[in-house]
């Protein structure tokens, strides 16, 4: 049997997560001190996620970049090409927050939308 | 805009601190409240904070810094709070006048029934750590290279060495890496992280950055420019280890090496700081030593999570507004509330006597080191335990707190001081 260590990050607390794996199969998640925690170590062992956060450049904007993030995580090892995809985009002001940036980027059925309002240079 | 002579609530400083005390107040019943702020736009530092993970206590998401922002700015708006932007403070009296300066209206002063301080806290510099050897362009704190790189377009460098693991560098660390900078590690004195645990997952361990704990540096080293820093290791008493130092190529060193409130108005208007932590000393509504000035967030002391800035500024902003409207306080009977062991400081430093007869107090409290194992949090009067509660550990980079119920009024009413500590289950 083998044990994974990680620290749990659903929430501030940072509970030390041991996840015990059979091959591929999760086990047993220990450590844990709520539900959330036995998902995370059991997503973090299997298939980990995250939320990526970058800026894109803005034409006409109070700033030169708007910020924009993934409404929701996505798979660890896609960050790079999700990262390269909000590099290449170009937006105009004015932007509204949540406003879509990049839809289903890169195939992962997650938007990537505005942090922020962007309001037009005066 | 039309300014007026004098505002029920003026709260100076537009984060998030500043932005729930207005939004507060006005619900509280303040005809007017008006909020300043010296940059050309709402949201303070939240709006450079582009990474996720806020929210989570408030609105129960996880959102960037900005989103989070946007929704305070948005409900100020809506319910009819007023802003001066880019406008300075420039004085405070304790009479609560206010002398301003803004380049569209110029030098002018307004008074204020009551006021909340929310100016937040400004980060620690090279100066202030002392770090030896030359003086050259590249060193920078680490939440100025984040504002250029998210705000105004700058990469300050290519080869990155951070000193100290507080979040910002952590998370600066990552976003530097996300832009294709290079950095080759993370130096920390103590033994242990200084930031969340979270950040240091995220941000260091998934993109393969060293941590080194018990190391900092010797000496920067370049002439026009950082071409390398000497690191070195520490003992437990800070001192360098001969014979472990490392010459560390880089082109540009990032400071985050802790926050301190800012406070330099506050001193102005009379308002008595608290050495430990920076701040004023404030009662469980957050008011000063000054009747009438009340102050919220970081001003007060460095929170862990904005969530908590966000509350701790309706606290300020709900009780800014009772006072503007009754303008009078009846004499209060305060209880000290003191730091005992392995307890920096607790916030707030005291309490009105009767205050758990209007409900709970939250207090907020840091460990002076890491505990890793069960503890008890137990606030006392004297010898006689008041209330104690467990967690599994207590770490000076996260805020612990521990509430005060209405349950508790009587033996609250009836105490001398009330002391908290923080101490391993094994020692009970």
């Amino acid at each position: 049997m083998e044990e994974k260590n990680f620290i749990c990050t659903a929430c501030p607390m940072g509970c030390k997560l041991i996840v015990r794996m059979e091959g591929e199969e999760v086990v047993k998640v220990l450590g844990h001190r709520c539900r959330r925690g036995e998902t995370y170590g059991r997503q973090e062992a299997t298939a980990p996620q995250r939320m990526v956060a970058s800026t894109v450049k803005v034409l006409g904007g109070l700033h030169p970049l708007l910020p924009v993030y993934t409404k929701g995580s996505i798979p660890k090892r896609r960050i790079g090409d999700v990262l390269s995809a909000i590099r290449a985009v170009e937006v105009k002001a004015p932007i509204k927050a949540e406003d879509v940036i990049i839809p289903n980027v890169i195939g992962t059925g997650v938007d990537v939308i505005a942090s922020r309002d962007m309001p037009e240079k005066e | 805009m039309l300014i007026k002579d004098i505002y029920d609530v003026v709260v100076i400083g537009a984060g998030p601190s500043g932005l729930a005390a207005a939004i507060e107040a006005k619900k509280a019943g303040a005809r007017d409240v008006l909020v300043i702020e010296r940059d050309v736009e709402l949201g303070g530092i939240l709006l450079q904070c582009i990474h996720n993970g806020f929210g989570l206590q408030t609105f129960k998401e996880d959102l960037p810094g900005p989103e989070y922002a946007q929704r305070y700015i948005n409900e100020a708006r809506a319910i009819g709070v007023e802003f001066l932007l880019d406008t300075m403070v420039m004085d405070v009296t304790p009479q609560k006048r206010l002398f301003l300066s803004s380049q569209q209206y110029g030098y002018f002063a307004l008074d204020a029934r009551a006021i909340v301080l929310a100016m937040g806290c400004r980060e620690r510099t090279r100066a202030q750590v002392r770090i030896p050897g030359m003086r050259p362009n590249g060193v920078y704190t680490a939440g100025t290279a984040q504002r250029w790189v998210n705000v105004e377009g700058y990469m300050p460098g290519k080869n990155f060495v951070i000193l100290g693991s507080g979040d910002i560098g952590m998370i600066m660390a990552r976003r530097l890496t996300f832009e294709g900078a290079k950095v080759s590690r993370v130096l920390e004195i103590q033994s242990y992280l200084s930031g969340l645990s979270r950040n240091y997952v995220q941000c260091l361990q998934d993109w393969d950055i060293p941590l080194q704990l018990q190391h900092t540096i010797k000496r920067v080293i370049g002439k026009n420019r950082v071409e390398a820093i000497e690191s070195v290791a520490v003992d437990e008493r800070w001192n360098f280890i001969p014979g472990t130092e490392e010459i560390v190529p880089c082109d540009t060193l990032l400071l985050s090496v802790g926050l301190i409130p800012e406070n330099e108005l506050s001193k102005k208007a009379g308002v008595l700081l608290d050495p430990v932590t920076g701040g004023p000393f404030v009662d469980e509504r957050f008011q000063t030593n000054v009747p009438g000035i009340f102050a919220a967030g970081n001003v007060v002391h460095v929170y862990d999570l904005v969530d908590y800035v966000s509350i701790a500024g309706d606290t300020a902003g709900m009780n800014a507004a009772k006072y503007a409207l009754t303008e009078s306080q009846s004499e209060v009977d305060y209880i000290p509330v003191k730091a005992g062991r392995n307890v920096r400081y607790v916030v707030p430093h005291k309490l009105d006597r009767r205050a758990l007869q209007r409900g709970d107090v939250q207090l907020q409290l840091r460990v002076t080191k890491p505990i890793e194992e069960d503890v008890w949090l137990e606030v006392r009067d004297e010898n006689k335990s008041i209330v104690r509660r467990s967690e599994r550990y207590a770490r000076p980079g996260e805020m612990v707190t521990i509430l005060l119920k209405p349950s508790m009024a009587d033996a609250v009413r009836e105490a001398i001081s009330l002391t908290v500590d923080v101490y391993p289950k094994a020692e009970a």
